[in-house]
């Protein structure tokens, strides 16, 4: 059986790592540089990053692949080296991994940025095939499982499924942003979201990103109304950002995250990690709170 | 029967139907009616509508993009007729738009111009990852109202505060107004830079444009 699912089946809740862009931000990640660049350009700081992460306890890294669909790419400095990135991202997130025993290893896997016909122009064959694409490296470089994250749009990860299904067996976990409310800006809710995907045999479905952690739990809650029990995955902001004297601050602290994990445990969260402005300092108050 | 048409009208925006906005279109040119009336009594009201929708967050994306594209549809449609007619919609203003240097986040831009056109602006969309220069360059050609910076990251905001300062240094700051929009941009932000305004959404941001232009609603 696959290790993840294995570890699930035991009934472990596992502790994600946190923020993959603003901790990159912190060392000289700028912008109109993409995060995957760096990958073959700076691989020590995002090395650094992981293994930061394992140390603070982190189960679970994340692949810095978030951008790494070929649409997306486009204009990066590799944007041709779209499979050797992704593959070669996997191999960092092991070395980090390698330091504990057991750390597992998930693909990231995030919008291609653009909106899908209708409402924009990219065609369910073209996001099928970036997400294909994707998924073959990620797969082919040794991750455990493969994470869709931040998404907001059903259409999207329905071609993104259809993509990875294509190319591989691995565990799939949807994750979706609700930064309106409970809904993503395209409207959707999370009892879409798991109505949807549950049947369609995800692993888990959960929420990253977004807005509060006050808000993760109204998401959380929505969820577990739908199938009681159903794991859940769950990766906040370090709450909203604010800007001071040209800083981006994020203002939750390492303990209040702590105890919003704990809650989020209670809801039926089985990973619970941190998104944007989550240090390993908050993964480590995380993995504190809810392994002791 | 006029009142009905632009209910209809109106309800043709607000459901994102194109085919019938179209043929609504047709039908108020059948009948005789102001082009000019059509739109701003009937189409446009919709367009309100929808905003306002989004705004109390029972509307999302897909209806404002839509919403967007049966008004684009009714006005091409009525076009001809206002050309005819020698009263071409009048613009509420020129806004040239783009999402700033080294950001490559299209949709929430995308939105504005959407939102933007369908209230009767004249945008001029100069897409993503887009120099300051070239802003500033298009907006002296087209003579602008509005210059409008988008930036999805916290690492790109700052360009919008370098086309500002560009502005000052090249004299032309009093020219043009200046919002912004974006993820991370709060109203700090905005005091900080010197903008003239900013919205947390599209709907918002029409708003915005027409206070610093002097539109009343």
């Amino acid at each position: 059986m696959n290790k993840f699912v294995e570890r699930l089946k035991a009934g472990k809740v596992l502790v994600a790592d946190g923020a993959t862009g603003t901790n990159l931000q912190k060392v000289g990640l700028v912008g109109g540089i993409h995060t995957e660049d760096w990958v073959f350009d700076e691989p020590k700081k995002i090395l650094d990053l992981e293994k930061a992460f394992v140390a603070a306890g982190s189960d679970i890294i994340l692949t810095c692949t978030f951008g790494g669909t070929r649409p997306r790419m486009q204009g990066a400095k590799h944007g041709d080296q779209v499979y050797e990135i992704n593959k070669r991202a996997v191999e960092l997130a092991r070395e980090a991994a390698s330091a504990r025993d057991d750390v597992l290893v998930a693909g990231s896997m995030g919008p291609i940025g653009k909106l899908l016909k209708p409402y924009g122009p990219l065609t369910p064959e073209e996001a099928r095939d970036a997400f294909a694409e994707q998924a073959k490296a990620l797969t082919e470089g040794g991750v455990d499982f493969l994470l869709f994250e931040t998404h907001f749009a059903l259409n999207e990860v329905d071609a993104g499924l259809e993509g990875a299904r294509s190319v591989t067996d691995l565990p799939i976990i949807v994750s979706f942003s609700y930064d309106r409310g409970t809904r993503t800006m395209m409207g959707v809710k999370p009892t879409d979201v798991i109505k949807k995907y549950e049947p369609m045999g995800v692993t888990m479905v959960g929420a990253n990103c977004g807005t509060t952690l006050e808000n993760m739990e109204t998401i959380l809650t929505e969820y577990g109304a739908v199938d009681p029990g159903f794991p859940l995955w769950a990766k906040p902001n370090a709450g909203i950002p604010r800007f001071s004297e040209g800083e981006t601050i994020y203002d939750v602290t390492p303990e209040q995250m702590a105890d919003f994990a704990k809650r989020y445990v209670g809801l039926g969260a089985r990973v619970v990690g941190g998104c944007c402005g989550s240090t390993p300092e908050h993964v480590a108050a995380i993995v504190k709170a809810i392994k002791n | 029967m006029s009142e009905e048409l632009k209910k209809k009208m109106a309800q043709s925006i607000i459901d994102g139907d194109v085919e019938t906005a179209v043929a609504l279109a047709k039908e108020s040119i059948a009948i005789g009616m102001e082009p000019m009336d059509a739109i701003s009594n009937g189409f446009v009201v919709g367009v309100n509508e929808v905003g306002d929708a989004f705004g109390r967050g029972e509307m999302f994306l897909p209806e404002l993009v839509m919403a967007g594209e049966a008004m684009k549809a009714a006005v091409a449609t009525l076009d001809p007729e206002l050309r005819k007619r020698g009263t071409e919609r009048r613009k509420l203003g020129k806004v040239v738009i783009a999402t700033v240097e080294g950001d490559i986040h299209e949709i929430g831009k995308t939105l504005v111009t959407i939102m933007m056109s369908s209230s009767g602006f004249e945008v001029f969309d100069l897409g993503v990852d887009c120099p300051a220069e070239k802003i500033i360059g298009k907006a002296l050609e087209v003579n602008a109202d509005i210059i409008a910076m988008s930036a999805l990251l916290t690492t790109t905001m700052i360009r919008q505060k370098e086309v500002i300062d560009e502005l000052e240094k090249e004299g032309l700051r009093g020219k043009f107004k200046v919002m912004v929009g974006g993820a991370p941009i709060t109203r700090d932000w905005v005091k900080y830079i010197g903008a003239d305004g900013y919205s947390e959404d599209a709907v918002g941001a029409v708003q915005v444009a027409k206070q610093l232009v002097g539109v009343v609603d």
